[in-house]
């Protein structure tokens, strides 16, 4: 039951464009407004809540940020409330690497993962979608999240790993304790990673008698550039960080594509007559309902849009806020599933460009193609609530749905 | 409209979105990393124009550049 325990609470806020926080149960809850706001306020807005932070609001300030690693750091990701030191057991290369060390990092990291390996793992996420649906079809009622958007990354990326899919709940257990309950409780933060190190570094022990044909045995026998293996702290770490950002993520892009159709009918009965168009309605959903925000520190002085910066200030990257500019995207708050021009950011931009965007993209068309295929008639259910996660990757936790058509 | 149009991608640029390679797979090719470069010499055949020009406007990276010739 880990997963409905929510952070200590900050104090609410009233004042949005000096005391902005990410975590805030309003903007967990509707943050377009909010996000307008601070827009119409200025480039960039700072908060003194997590001992001081900044954000940019705007797509074009994103990009600057995004492509400036020598004053933006990547070492720091997550906006906390505390800064806990930066050590091996923590970093998970690439995404916390700067260069030069990043490239040769997210180079190993990318043959796995690139549109043709994906169509591979394709068939085994399209049956992971159906084993799900064939669940709970039969029922009136269901919490989509809880029976279905949730599972779909966590055995895909076990899949691709070699760990088992039975060991979902535990996956999702780490990932929460570092994602929400870390953000304000280091001590969470901390065991999480302890554990993760313990279960991963026992899979990295079992391969080093029997390799095996997954992601791990891969990790283990890539080579730097000098043909020595990777330290088994590189190896974790980018274990961490396949599990931790390849499910949380993806869980909330598919979660809310399904919350968007379930509440628009209109959309829903075009991509059951226009299947073809689901890759194009993936990317339109992706830039409206963007799940990941990231972080970086400062780490040479400089200006954000004219506002100065200070190594230590750490700086909220709302890829989120940046695909609901106007000034990029036409009717930037409505959702249009055949939207022709869409540059979005919802998988970053710049180096750190998430490895798992080509996985991501192809779960969430197979799992929108699979559920409409089947269950083409949904709604929100009204005796129930739609939660939120918070912070730094948002989507929806619980999903009431009534299936078939209205009464 | 009898210009011919030439297509180039940025290697510095390219991060590997592969949004090109999605919308116009007559047009790229991707590497060994995901990474994007121009089938060819770029050169766009006919009746494909549309297709680079929207590979272009959905390239994250603006690392598409279309040359009409």
């Amino acid at each position: 039951m880990s997963d409905v325990s929510q952070p200590a609470a900050h104090p609410p806020v009233t004042d949005w464009v000096h005391d902005f926080d990410h975590t805030d149960p309003q903007w967990t809850e509707d943050p377009f407004p909010i996000w307008d706001e601070l827009r119409a306020a200025g480039p960039v807005v700072h908060t003194e809540r997590f001992l001081g932070c900044y954000m940019p609001t705007t797509y074009e300030a994103v990009r600057e940020i995004a492509n400036d690693s020598e004053h933006f750091s990547s070492r720091r990701i997550i906006v906390r409330d505390v800064r806990p030191e930066i050590t091996s057991r923590n970093s998970a290369p690439p995404i916390t690497s700067d260069p030069p060390v990043h490239k040769p990092a997210k180079q190993l990291l990318l043959p796995p993962f690139t549109p043709d390996a994906m169509k591979k793992l394709e068939p085994r996420v399209r049956a992971i979608c159906n084993e799900l649906i064939d669940g709970f079809i039969a029922e009136r009622r269901l919490d989509a999240a809880e029976r279905y958007t949730k599972h779909i990354p966590v055995r895909a990326i076990a899949h691709m790993l070699g760990i088992s899919e039975s060991d979902s709940d535990l996956f999702i257990k780490w990932i929460h304790m570092i994602l929400e309950l870390g953000i304000k409780d280091e001590t969470m933060l901390l065991q999480a990673v302890h554990e993760m190190s313990a279960y991963f570094g026992a899979h990295i022990e079992a391969r080093k008698n029997k390799p095996t044909d997954d992601l791990i045995s891969y990790l283990m026998n890539a080579r730097d550039k000098e043909g020595n293996p990777l330290e088994d702290s590189h190896v974790l770490g980018s274990l961490r960080l396949l599990l931790i950002a390849g499910i949380d993520t993806t869980w909330s892009a598919i979660g809310s594509s399904l919350w968007h159709l379930a509440r628009t009918p209109a959309d829903r009965e075009r991509l059951i007559a226009e299947p073809e168009l689901i890759p194009n309605a993936v990317e339109e959903l992706l830039r409206a309902y963007s799940p990941v925000t990231m972080a970086r520190e400062v780490v040479k002085e400089t200006t954000i849009s004219g506002c100065p910066v200070k190594p230590g200030n750490m700086v909220l990257l709302s890829f989120p806020a940046a695909n609901r500019d106007p000034k990029i995207f036409p009717d930037a708050d409505k959702v249009v599933i055949d939207r022709r021009e869409n540059r979005h950011a919802a998988f970053g931009l710049g180096i750190h460009r998430c490895v798992g965007s080509n996985l991501a993209r192809m779960e969430m068309q197979v799992a929108l193609e699979e559920w409409l295929k089947r269950i083409p008639d949904f709604a929100l259910d009204p005796a129930g609530t739609v939660t939120w996660s918070q912070g730094t990757v948002r989507g929806p936790r619980q999903l009431p749905f009534l299936l078939g058509k209205a009464m | 409209m009898t210009e011919r149009l030439r297509i180039h991608v940025d290697p510095d640029k390219c991060q590997g979105h592969a949004r090109c390679k999605a919308l116009a797979p007559e047009l790229f090719e991707l590497d060994e990393y995901g990474n994007a470069h121009e089938a060819g010499d770029g050169t766009v055949p006919p009746g494909l124009e549309d297709k680079a020009w929207l590979a272009k406007s959905n390239c994250p990276e603006i690392a598409i550049d279309v040359i009409e010739e």
